[in-house]
């Protein structure tokens, strides 16, 4: 089966692979319909990334968002033309303890591993997850909303029942994505989003309060925050939320950062905070995002709004215009894909 | 119905001293063909493959599609001597063994061209909301000469009006049947190409791109290229 991977080989040099591909086992084939850019990919594919992740990394197929449509099950189980969103996170081994997405065998799809960006993805059927009841552009992002599960379930298992004020800090993608499950999943609870951009804070009318940053009242305290910034401003959100939280709170870090980040450790000592990692989402993940979208019929209206671009794609240099174009865009950028 | 016709009725004379086809030669783990045909098994839009092929090679064509795509439903039809009566013993076998319906669709495919991509087959299908007839082609980058003795130039068109045409060739089959019964035997001679067998006839064939890589394997060194081309996923 020859497939045609878009691999990356260096920044925005991607050049088609023609893979002949080995069905497994227990493998159906899948034709992807609607991709969705991350902030990761555009690390790559802008060479953000540090010159070691690069080279070890590249070359490879970026996009871990992605739904699609079943075209070939050799066991004739799943029936063509069933829309599923794919899973990004392949683990090797089973643990009762530690989630599939926190293992470090795991292999992910986009970070080491050829992505989304092919004609065909050959995927373990335990790898995908039917839906339906929504529009494919809005599913080709349940990666992030599996993300976002991910991290409130953590949140739930480890913080402390003082829940009134829930502080989210980050107006992009992470950040909408995120309030807007916490007020859904906490409908009495006080959700207060965090921000830098006024006109991205725009958005995020479903939330009981917005701040921009540099206006935050000195006295002014959550129970628990989510740090859904990442990258170069991780570090001033991170102090920011330690100052902003009420003690023994949780701050449920999401952000990537490339670099070390500074925090001030006295602070989270006298406060006795607990910061939780939270990273990517698993198979159960994937399945809550779905059925949350299904069962609020509002969600999939709040999360059009945040598509702010779709490209079709039907050649490479249309990958190339939505990678440029995501720079621009305050929110998602999808990819109808028709290569 | 939207029917696969997998061209593979030559008998591979241009690939040197092998007397095996050229589509059943190995390309990477399979053969040509194979790699040809599971590019329309994996197409959704696609209800039916046939396979013509040259009448030896039927019981060989069936022992690797069992071999490779194992309880695939694809029918194998014998090859005419020439591509169009090929095209034509394909559209006979449907006709009887299916029926002629007036929306069925045709998407003849060269066997040896296994790099064909999705979207290009899905273009040659959506072409049929709006017209009889679609080819494929690729703008020319070389300077196209005509000489119609072998010796001396007769003709160098423009170059920006030229193109190299490759395949998928899709058609509405009830025309094409009608076109084809229409034409003299002198007509049916010098056709080569069924595209030209609606364009001599004044009918409208649409032109979609096709891609350089959708390359047409005709000889060892389209065979050497191929090879070099397709690689293994490996640990990727």
């Amino acid at each position: 089966m020859i497939s045609h991977t878009y691999r990356l080989y260096s920044p925005k040099q991607i050049r088609m692979d023609q893979i002949d591909e080995q069905l497994g086992e227990d493998s159906i084939i899948v034709r992807p319909t609607y991709l969705s850019i991350c902030a990761s990919d555009q690390r790559y594919y802008n060479g953000k990334r540090d010159t070691k992740a690069m080279k070890e990394k590249l070359p490879m197929a970026l996009i871990h968002e992605a739904v699609g449509e079943v075209v070939f099950d050799p066991k004739n189980i799943i029936e063509k033309g069933t829309k599923v969103v794919m899973i990004p996170n392949t683990p090797i081994e089973e643990n009762k303890v530690i989630k599939e997405n926190y293992l470090r065998s795991s292999k992910f799809k986009s970070s080491g591993y050829d992505g989304f960006m092919r004609n065909i993805v050959l995927i373990d059927r335990n790898r995908v997850i039917e839906y339906d009841g929504f529009s494919d552009r809005v599913a080709a992002f349940l990666e992030l909303l599996s993300v976002s599960i991910n991290a409130i379930e953590h949140f739930e298992l480890y913080s402390h029942s003082n829940r009134e004020v829930f502080g989210v800090w980050g107006d992009g993608n992470l950040g909408f994505i995120t309030s807007l499950i916490l007020k859904y999943k906490f409908p009495n609870k006080k959700i207060i989003v965090f921000g830098k951009n006024p006109h991205k804070l725009g958005y995020f009318q479903f939330v009981d309060e917005i701040y921009e940053i540099d206006q935050i009242p000195n006295d002014f305290y959550v129970d628990h925050a989510f740090e859904c910034v990442g990258s170069y401003n991780a570090e001033d959100a991170i102090n920011q939320i330690i100052d902003h939280i009420n003690p023994e709170g949780s701050i449920l870090l999401m952000g990537v950062s490339e670099r070390n980040v500074a925090i001030n450790t006295r602070m989270i000592l006298e406060k006795g905070l607990k910061i939780i990692g939270n990273s990517r989402s698993g198979y159960n993940d994937f399945f809550e995002s779905i059925k949350f979208v299904k069962e609020n019929k509002d969600v999939e209206k709040y999360l059009n709004t945040i598509i702010s671009d779709e490209i079709v794609v039907r050649e490479l240099k249309d990958i190339h215009t939505a990678f440029e174009r995501d720079l621009t865009n305050d929110f998602k950028t999808v990819m109808k894909w028709e290569i | 119905m939207i029917y696969a016709e997998i061209l593979a009725g030559g008998q591979g004379k241009r690939m040197g001293n092998t007397e095996m086809p050229k589509q059943f030669l190995m390309l990477g783990t399979k053969p040509i063909m194979i790699h040809t045909i599971e590019q329309f098994v994996i197409n959704k839009n696609i209800d039916k493959i046939i396979v013509c092929v040259p009448k030896d090679w039927i019981s060989h064509t069936k022992d690797i599609i069992e071999k490779y795509l194992p309880g695939k439903e694809i029918d194998i039809v014998e090859g005419g001597s020439t591509r169009n009566e090929t095209i034509m013993n394909g559209c006979q076998y449907i006709e009887k063994k299916y029926g002629l319906y007036e929306d069925d669709i045709i998407v003849t495919h060269d066997a040896v061209r296994p790099f064909v991509t999705t979207r290009i087959i899905d273009d040659n299908i959506f072409g049929m909301n709006e017209y009889d007839a679609v080819d494929t082609v690729v703008p020319a980058t070389d300077t196209i000469v005509e000489s119609k003795n072998g010796e001396f130039i007769t003709d160098i068109p423009e170059r920006k009006y030229m193109y190299q045409g490759q395949t998928p060739q899709t058609f509405k089959m009830i025309k094409l049947i009608e076109i084809y019964k229409s034409l003299t035997k002198e007509e049916k001679d010098i056709l080569t190409d069924a595209c030209k067998i609606f364009s001599i006839k004044g009918e409208k064939v649409k032109i979609i791109k096709g891609d350089p890589t959708n390359i047409k394997i005709t000889n060892l060194y389209d065979l050497k290229l191929a090879n070099s081309m397709i690689m293994l996923r490996g640990n990727k």
